[in-house]
């Protein structure tokens, strides 16, 4: 992170201490004030295409029974990060800090981890800050590969640089990678690939020379790092950004969470949705235009279409809709791997290209 | 025709019949007496020779002094002696006062005592005499300067008369100026726990805390009952019956026994509440003449007579001759055996039942020692009371449990299920003072359900309960209080430190005003939101 971010992070997390000792000064009873994060406060907004944060706070007043301790324990947090921010090399994680909560006594420390992992989101949503600025890190997780140069510090300290075609299997995204800064990307795109067996596949048919692409490995339901990667490339480098996921709802909404993030991130989405990022399938009319092998929707499957259908996000997007009306017609899904029936290179050489342009026509 | 098999004539029944004497009775009803089972027996002895000690010290005006011994002789054998400070008896009296059953003072009068109809230390001896062949052996010193009296005595079953196997005048025996001594020797067995002797002196230290008690257990353990008041309660006064309370059988021996010359004067001498007019009108309403001679009624006139006696409206019987333990003595009594951290007891007015008075009184104690059985959701434990004699057995059968069981205790703040007792770390005491305690059995185990009774009962026990909601109410009120200040005063401290350490500033802070006016404001809005919720 550069420096100047640290001193603006910095800075927001001791407006927070500043307000309650200038309330005290005054012989105040002191009180925060913290965006609610209540499903009430969640709104779509159709600007953004995201989830984001509505305008109702809450307060959390030292003259409350039940606040008094979680404010003063979310103090403590925010002045641990700080600390933490201050290090710059020290990070630690949402159970980490759990477990540090011990050495801060009886009365500060936290019973469970519910109650520590709150006070950070609410610390995220009132300084407008995704964790990882104030050192509270994700767990990595999803890997990158392609031609893309980036430069960060090491655990240690130390300035690296790395291109992630010189890695073995894709480079890890972790809170560093997530953060590193992009010094050289030759690519045009991002495809970023739900299972690691497709990803494999890619990397192995030369896929990022044949698309001029960076590849992603999502390894499922993407991570907040490699969801904060993939929206620096595309918002530092306007790189477009592909999403190729498993042909069922869940796959779809793999997608759609890169996409416009998801409700429980509301309060920081704009620091990881990628609106702009499309995706390709496998999709309801694939799997009958490509004959896939496929398997009967369950009830859980079916239910979750209906509820999807529902969702501002998919109703403010027609062809998903669409797909969310097939997938309910056609009652099937199929895997990524299902277009292998053609053979090891057909995905590469004739699927995911005539997918691309029908997807770059629009 | 052999002679067994022929029909017996009425002169041959003659012959078989004859009276059965009260002692030959009790000989063959020894249940009806308390002396059921061996371990009932031995408390028994042990409770009527308390009883008698207790009654004679208070009619003579003295703070009583007793000394209560059990020794195990050998197994299932046991020797109770007790030894009391009282005024002593009178040689002559002392045979037909432990040796000769249903003799006493107190059958034939209206007057609060423990005894009633004098069977109690008497059917003690009998037992001793049945179980184990061993004579009483009574020892008294009515005067302060004289000797004292051995008795060694027996009943002779047939004739319920005493049977004096030895008798002595000795220097000594009686440790104080004048008093009296029991020794019994009787086949019974030893318990400890509710039935247990300890626990009827415990209760009896209670309910007399002006007296001392010493009890030595055949253990060997010395138990010491302090005084609590040098003060005894008040001396009863005797009473005539009210026209209410009267039963046929009764009238017609008192109509014969009479001195009075005429029907009024009869009514008015021998019975309390009537005067000139009551009597006139009792007259009235029997249709007899006011100046018959009492002995002259025919059958019929005497039930007209009764009938009369019940409807014409009278005064209530006056309550002098009841002698409540009162409320200071008893909390002092309670507070004295009982560490509990919250005590109450009232006394009721005095009250009436079939022309009875009788009066109640009921205490709670809360918490403290009791509470160490709160996690096993123990019931709460009923000392039942009947002029001031600790009531240890039968207590379903009894009106002061079913009162206290029919009290909704969950509003007074304790657990209960269904019509039991209720849970809870409370010890319940009820007492019922009269001049004529209605038992159900002569072995004075419990009281009859009168419904006057339960009334009254009732009526006091939940007057202690209510006392001891608003106690444990102020009590969580407090804790709660105390534990909503300790959070403020921990963590508000915490919030402007971390606050300071966040902001990187160094100022000191004032926290005392802010502590303050946050617990005024939290105080204000928490009882106006109990306020609400109630």
């Amino acid at each position: 992170m550069k420096v100047k971010e640290k001193k603006i992070i910095k800075k927001k997390l001791e407006e927070i201490g500043k307000s309650v000792v200038e309330q005290a000064k005054n012989h105040k009873v002191p009180y925060l004030r913290i965006p609610s994060r209540t499903t009430n406060n969640i709104v779509f907004d159709p600007k953004s295409l995201c989830y984001v944060i509505g305008n109702k706070t809450i307060m959390r007043s030292a003259g409350n029974i039940r606040h008094v301790k979680p404010m003063a324990q979310m103090l403590k947090v925010a002045s641990f990060c700080k600390d933490l921010v201050e290090e710059e090399l020290k990070h630690e994680t949402k159970r980490g800090l759990y477990y540090i909560s011990e050495s801060w006594g009886e009365k500060l420390k936290f019973d469970e981890q519910p109650e520590s992992d709150n006070i950070i989101e609410d610390i995220e949503a009132m300084i407008g800050e995704p964790r990882e600025n104030f050192h509270i890190i994700p767990n990595p997780g999803g890997a990158v590969y392609g031609d893309l140069t980036l430069k960060f510090k090491n655990p240690s300290g130390k300035m690296m640089k790395i291109n992630c075609l010189q890695t073995a299997d894709g480079q890890t995204i972790g809170p560093r990678m997530s953060e590193a800064e992009i010094v050289e990307c030759n690519a045009k795109r991002v495809i970023a690939i739900e299972t690691s067996g497709m990803y494999n596949r890619f990397m192995e048919e030369n896929a990022h020379k044949k698309f001029n692409a960076i590849l992603v490995n999502l390894e499922g339901q993407a991570t907040r790092a490699t969801r904060r990667l993939i929206k620096r490339l595309n918002e530092i480098k306007k790189l477009p950004v592909y999403i190729f996921t498993d042909g069922d709802p869940w796959g779809l909404h793999i997608a759609m969470v890169i996409m416009a993030g998801s409700a429980k991130s509301a309060h920081i989405n704009k620091m990881l949705a990628t609106p702009s990022a499309k995706w390709i399938g496998v999709t309801a009319t694939d799997i009958k235009k490509y004959k896939l092998r496929s398997d009967k929707l369950k009830d859980v499957d079916l239910k979750r279409i209906k509820e999807l259908k529902k969702d501002p996000r998919y109703r403010s997007d027609k062809r998903l809709l669409e797909e969310l009306k097939t997938w309910e017609e056609i009652k099937k899904k199929a895997e990524q791997q299902a277009l292998l029936k053609y053979g090891l290179r057909y995905v590469v050489d004739e699927y995911f290209p005539a997918k691309l342009k029908e997807m770059e026509k629009k | 025709m052999k002679k067994e098999d022929k029909a017996k004539t009425a002169k041959d029944m003659a012959l078989e019949q004859r009276a059965i004497s009260v002692a030959e009775f009790f000989e063959k009803n020894r249940h009806l007496l308390g002396f059921d089972n061996p371990s009932k027996a031995l408390l028994t002895v042990v409770k009527e020779a308390v009883d008698n000690s207790l009654d004679a010290c208070e009619e003579a005006n003295i703070l009583p002094e007793i000394e209560v011994e059990i020794k195990e002789l050998e197994e299932n054998r046991y020797k109770i002696t007790v030894e009391d400070n009282g005024p002593g008896i009178l040689r002559d009296q002392i045979p037909r006062i432990f040796a000769k059953l249903l003799y006493g003072s107190k059958f034939h009068r209206l007057r609060q005592s423990r005894g009633q109809q004098g069977i109690g230390i008497s059917a003690s001896v009998l037992y001793a005499q049945l179980t184990t062949g061993h004579p009483a052996i009574i020892y008294s010193k009515p005067n302060k300067n004289g000797k004292v009296h051995v008795f060694h005595l027996k009943i002779d079953i047939l004739k319920n008369e005493p049977e004096i196997l030895k008798e002595d005048l000795i220097e000594s025996g009686i440790k104080h100026p004048t008093g009296t001594k029991i020794s019994i020797i009787i086949e019974g067995k030893y318990i400890q726990r509710y039935h247990s002797p300890y626990e009827y002196i415990k209760q009896t230290a209670i309910v007399n805390p002006w007296a001392h008690i010493k009890y030595k257990s055949p253990t060997g353990e010395v138990f010491d009952f302090p005084r609590a008041v040098n003060k005894l309660s008040k001396r009863p006064k005797e009473i005539k019956p009210h026209p209410y309370g009267v039963e046929l059988g009764i009238l017609i021996r008192m109509l014969k026994s009479t001195k009075s010359r005429n029907i009024s004067a009869f009514l008015q001498n021998e019975f309390s509440r009537v005067g000139a007019n009551s009597a006139e009108e009792i007259c009235r309403l029997a249709g007899i003449d006011l100046t018959r001679k009492p002995q002259s009624l025919t059958h019929e006139e005497q039930e007209k007579l009764l009938k009369a006696m019940q409807r014409v409206k009278l005064m209530r019987p006056p309550t002098d001759c009841l002698s409540p333990i009162g409320e200071e003595l008893l909390r002092e009594g309670l507070s004295k055996e009982i560490n509990a951290e919250f005590i109450t007891t009232i006394t009721r007015d005095p009250s009436v039942y079939r022309g009875i008075p009788f009066q109640i009184e009921a205490g709670i104690a809360y918490g403290g020692e009791l509470k160490k059985n709160e996690e096993t959701g123990e019931q709460a434990k009923l000392m039942r009371f009947a002029n001031k004699i600790p009531l240890l057995y039968d207590p379903s059968g009894c009106a002061i449990t079913k009162a206290v069981s029919s009290i909704r205790w969950r509003r007074y703040g304790l657990e209960q299920s269904g019509n039991a007792l209720p849970r809870g770390p409370v010890i319940i005491l009820v007492h019922i003072a009269s001049a004529w305690v209605p038992y159900t059995s002569e072995s004075k185990e419990a009281i009859a359900n009168y419904p006057e009774i339960i009334k009254e009962i009732k009526l006091a026990v939940q007057e202690c309960a209510r006392r001891m909601l608003m106690y444990i109410r102020k009590q969580t009120r407090v804790k709660r209080e105390t534990q909503r200040l300790s959070i403020f005063e921990n963590y508000i401290p915490l919030i402007i430190e971390n606050a300071k350490e966040l902001a990187g500033i160094k100022t000191k802070i004032d926290i005392q005003p802010i502590i303050e006016k946050v617990v005024k404001k939290d105080l204000v809005a928490h009882e106006s939101k109990g306020k609400e919720n109630n």
